[in-house]
Order: structure tokens, then sequence, then C-alpha cells
């Protein structure tokens, strides 16, 4: 079996968020790029079953739609364990689009997982539309996973618990917090491998986005922060009656 | 034409929710000049399918099949896709929530249209459709314009209030074609926690970070939580450290909130927790640390000890109570 992870590069989660251009495209000046954690929660999750398999599972693969400038956070995917890298010669439109594009490579793999949203965009979209594209299952909200001779269950949270799911491969993991405890660092050895390992870089398919970012706008300023006295609990909770009307 | 609202319901009864998703298509049908439908898919009485129509839905698609009994992507996505061609929805509107992010992006492919994801406005423009949604994990919001003829949106929690507007909703019974074989995942186990108010629900969250200083110390958010009828949640060292269970963390790899009232006790507020809590009406922070960040996104602030704090909270606010 091969798994695919959908690695999304994305703004270091520090970042302070700044536009340019009249507020019509994220400022990249001075910004960090890491990958998107959920991706990477999931990367790691890969790999565990993987070694866990006794070669069941004969490659985890990263695939990413974008141009030379995500190559550095596919390599840290390389760096932490991933045997090969696609990257798919596109700038990354919108979840629609990203979503058409990884289903060309994604066709060869028995398990394809991705993070539940990128921390950019927040679109919550490219592994389900992944999955309809492919006309395979998905399971989404994923936070557990385990392959064994074959037969792959996952676990999904549900409103206030979780459910155990069992799914017939191929299809696609959408997947969240709790999968994997931290993800994987790269270590020094793995850093050097990665620069072997090969990336191949394939062009795009013609596809139409269907959305468009036009504008961002940063969240108004907070009014000051009231402070009370330690000694005067009563105040708050008066002023949270009172003042707030949210007790 | 029609705008569809996927209402689901919790063992049969539909939540604040699905009323809120229905306010919300029933302000776009009224610019737009039609009419809401919504489509349930479950095992719901006809008395609460009709309650719908109290929001403004003037047609409620009742789907009872039995396989579908636990959500399954595929055949779900099937049924709203059908029921959305059917009623000839040019807008279709989920919660963004487990369902809604499970579902929707395989209902904006089979139809082709253009998905926009954690909705927090009514659109600001029909023509081109324009709505605001957040991005960056809370940091900011991006005005999308979506350019396909049928568009889907998920709304984000708490974020467009009920309006009342009773019609006398028709209800419509489906069956759709299903086969076996279309279901490919099949629920093994079911694990749920009874008698705790639901993170997501909750319109009071008590929330705890590592200035808790350890997981015994936990009695006095519990405490609180109860008194007030909240949902409890922690900070992402809390759940690392096992202290509280990861379905508790807060921030923005964990879970996004909006609740009425966010209380952050012994949390310092690191950026990345603030994205998952920014959108919480109001904010109340304890920390020993005056210049904890947390202070900066607070509304109501106490430089003191929580160990000391939160039992003085859980006395006044009986007091108040009692009043």
């Amino acid at each position: 079996m091969k798994i695919l992870i959908c690695l999304s590069n994305v703004p270091d989660t520090t970042t302070k968020v700044k536009f340019t251009g009249d507020n019509t495209a994220f400022d990249k000046t001075g910004v960090q790029w890491i990958i998107n954690p959920w991706d990477e929660l999931a990367l790691t999750r890969a790999l565990e079953i993987k070694e866990a398999s006794g070669g069941a599972i004969s490659s985890v693969t990263v695939a990413t739609v974008g141009g030379t400038e995500v190559e550095p956070t596919m390599r840290k995917g390389l760096a932490i364990g991933a045997d090969d890298a696609i990257r798919i010669d596109a700038d990354p439109k919108d979840a629609y689009y990203v979503a058409a594009q990884l289903a060309e490579v994604a066709k060869d793999f028995d398990i394809v997982m991705a993070g539940i949203e990128a921390s950019d965009y927040n679109g919550s979209a490219v592994g389900g539309m992944l999955a309809e594209f492919l006309n395979v299952p998905s399971v989404s909200s994923v936070s557990g996973m385990n392959v064994e001779g074959g037969n792959v269950t996952v676990t999904r949270e549900i409103d206030g618990g979780s459910e155990k799911v069992g799914v017939e491969a191929p299809f696609v993991a959408v997947v969240q917090k709790g999968i994997t405890k931290e993800p994987r660092i790269p270590a020094m050895r793995g850093i050097m491998m990665a620069r072997k390992k090969p990336l191949k870089v394939v062009p795009a398919v013609e596809v139409e986005a269907l959305t468009e970012f036009a504008t961002y706008e940063l969240p108004e300023p907070k009014a000051a922060c009231k402070m009370v006295d330690a000694d005067n609990v009563r105040e708050l909770v008066d002023l949270l009656k009172n003042e707030a009307k949210a007790l | 034409m029609s705008i569809l609202v996927y209402t689901e319901n919790w063992e049969g009864k539909f939540k604040k929710l699905s009323f809120e998703l229905v306010s919300y298509a029933n302000e776009m049908a009224k610019q737009m000049g039609t009419d809401v439908v919504a489509v349930s898919i479950g095992n719901v009485e006809e008395a609460e399918l009709k309650s719908l129509g109290q929001y403004g839905a003037s047609k409620v698609v009742n789907v009872s099949d039995a396989q579908l009994a636990n959500l399954s992507n595929a055949p779900y996505a099937k049924v709203i896709a059908e029921t959305a061609e059917k009623e000839a929805a040019k807008v279709i509107v989920f919660a963004h929530n487990n369902a809604g992010k499970a579902i929707a992006p395989r209902v904006s492919v089979k139809l082709k249209a253009g998905l926009v994801a954690g909705v927090t406005n009514a659109p600001s423009s029909y023509d081109p459709f324009t709505v605001k949604k957040k991005a960056f994990t809370g940091k900011a919001f991006a005005n999308v314009v979506v350019k396909s003829d049928i568009k889907i949106v998920t709304l984000a929690q708490n974020s467009f209030a009920l309006v009342e507007d009773a019609k006398d909703a028709a209800i419509e019974a489906y069956a759709p074609a299903l086969d076996a074989t279309e279901f490919k995942t099949e629920v093994k186990e079911t694990n749920k926690v009874t008698g705790k108010v639901l993170l997501h629900d909750a319109e009071i969250v008590v929330s705890g970070g590592r200035g808790m200083k350890g997981p015994e110390n936990w009695d006095v958010i519990e405490e609180l939580a109860d008194l007030l009828g909240a949902g409890t949640a922690c900070s992402r060292p809390v759940s690392d450290e096992d202290w509280r269970p990861h379905s508790e963390h807060v921030g923005q790899t964990g879970k996004i909130i909006a609740p009425n009232l966010y209380f952050a006790f012994g949390i310092s507020g690191a950026i990345q927790h603030l994205g998952g809590v920014s959108s919480s009406k109001v904010i109340v922070a304890v920390n020993t640390d005056k210049d904890a960040p947390i202070f900066e996104a607070a509304d109501y602030g106490i430089v003191g000890d929580c160990q000391k704090v939160i039992p003085e909270i859980i006395e006044a606010v009986k007091a108040a109570k009692a009043e």
C-alpha cells in the first residue's frame, strides 16, 4: 500500500498577518514558511504506520501544489521521513483548483491524508473535494488511524465523542489533532538524506477556480481590558452580569 | 429557484445551530426573492421538522433512509446534491462543523459549486456573490467572490442571530435511490461523553492553562463550569501534557470556538491560542503575570492566582444567582 500526504505550505503560526496592494494580497515580506500543522501530524502518523507495517506500506509520498518557493517546505517533509515528493507546478488558486490538481497524482495511492484545514485560508475543503474527484470514500475529522493486514480503521470526532470507522481503501482521511501526539522533528541525518530524495515536478492540469479571494481585512482593534482588583472579585461578576450582560 | 439548508439533527432533535442556519438562509432568500428549503437526513418527527418553518423555511425535504443512520460522506453528499438539483438551489448552506466540513466539499465538486468555508456574515453583495469569512485562523477576514452559478457556504458558529419569520413549512418525503455498495464506511463503535456540555454548543466556556499548575487543580474549573452550565476547555500545553483530553484543546490547531463568554484561567495567551478563541463575545482573563498577552485580547482581567481567584468567582456567582 502507498500513502500520499497532501502538504500545504503556510506562514509560521506566529506570523503577524499584514496585507498589501490595498488589502488585496497577503504580505509575504519576512514571513517564515512551515508545513501546515495538521499536514505535519498526518505525515508523522503515516510514517509511524509505515514503520509498524512490516513492509505492507511500501512508501509515504508528499505532494504540494505551488511554485518553486514551496520546495524548502517539501524538503522538510522529506527530512521528517517521507520517501519522495511531487510538486504540482501551479499557483494554488482556490480549494477546488488545488483538489483537482492533487486528484491527478493521488490516483496512484491507496491512502490519501490531508489536514482538516490550512492555517492560512482555512478552507476545510481540499481533502473532501479530492475524494469526490477520485470517486472514493472520505472520512473527516479523523483523530486516529490504524492499518492492519490491509484493513483500515480510523477514529473520527463527532459531537461529544468519537466513532471508530472501518473504511475501504482507496480512501481519503481528512486529519485533525489527536492523529498523533507530536509532529516529528527532522534529525540531522534526515536533513542530509532529504537533499538526495526524489522531488518530481509535474505540470498543472487545466481547471478553473470557482472562488476568488478579493480583499482582506483585519479585525477591529479591541478596547482596552478593564482590570479588576484581585481583592474585589465580586466586582468582576457584577460587571459580567450588568455591563457585559454575559452571565 | 431556492436556498437549500442542510439541517443536522442530534438524536431526532434540531439544535439552535440548525435554526441559525435557516435564519441565515432566510436573509439571503429575502434578498434574492426566493424561498428557503431545508433538507433533513435522519429520523425526525413531523412536529420537529415543522419547527424549521418558525425561522423561515417554506419546505422541508425529509430523508429517512435507515442506511443513512450514521454519517457516510459520499452518500450524504449524493442525497444533498440531488435535492439541490431538484429544488433548483442557487445557494446551499451548511454549518461549519464536523458534518458540514465532511459533506460540503463533496457537494461542491458534484455540482461544480464554489465553496466558501467559515462564513461570518450575510453576503455583502449578491452580484458578484461576495461573502466574508475567517482567514489566517482568526487573525483576519477575507471577502471571497464566488464565480460559479451555484454557491455553497459553511456558516461559522455563533455568527448569525436567530430571526423568527413563521411559515407553515410543507414536509416532503424524499426516498433517494441508494445502493448498499455505495456505503464504503462502517461505524464499528461509538464513544460518547454524556452529561457534559459540548464545547461547540456552550454559551460559556471555562478554560485552563499551564498556570493552573497541574491536573489535580481542575476541580474549581469544573465546579465553576457546572455552576454556569458551561463547557470546559484548555490550552495546548495542558492537552499535550495529558492534564486534560485533547478534545478540550482550543486554539489554532485545536477547536475554534466562539462562545458568549470565555474564561481564560492561567492562560498566557499565545497567538495560536487566541486564534481559537478571539471570536468569543466577552473574554475574561486571570493570570499572575500582568504583562501576559491574554490581557490584550481580554475584555476583563484580574492579575492574581487562579487557585485563590476561581473559588471567589464561584462564591460571587452563587451570590449573584441568589439575588
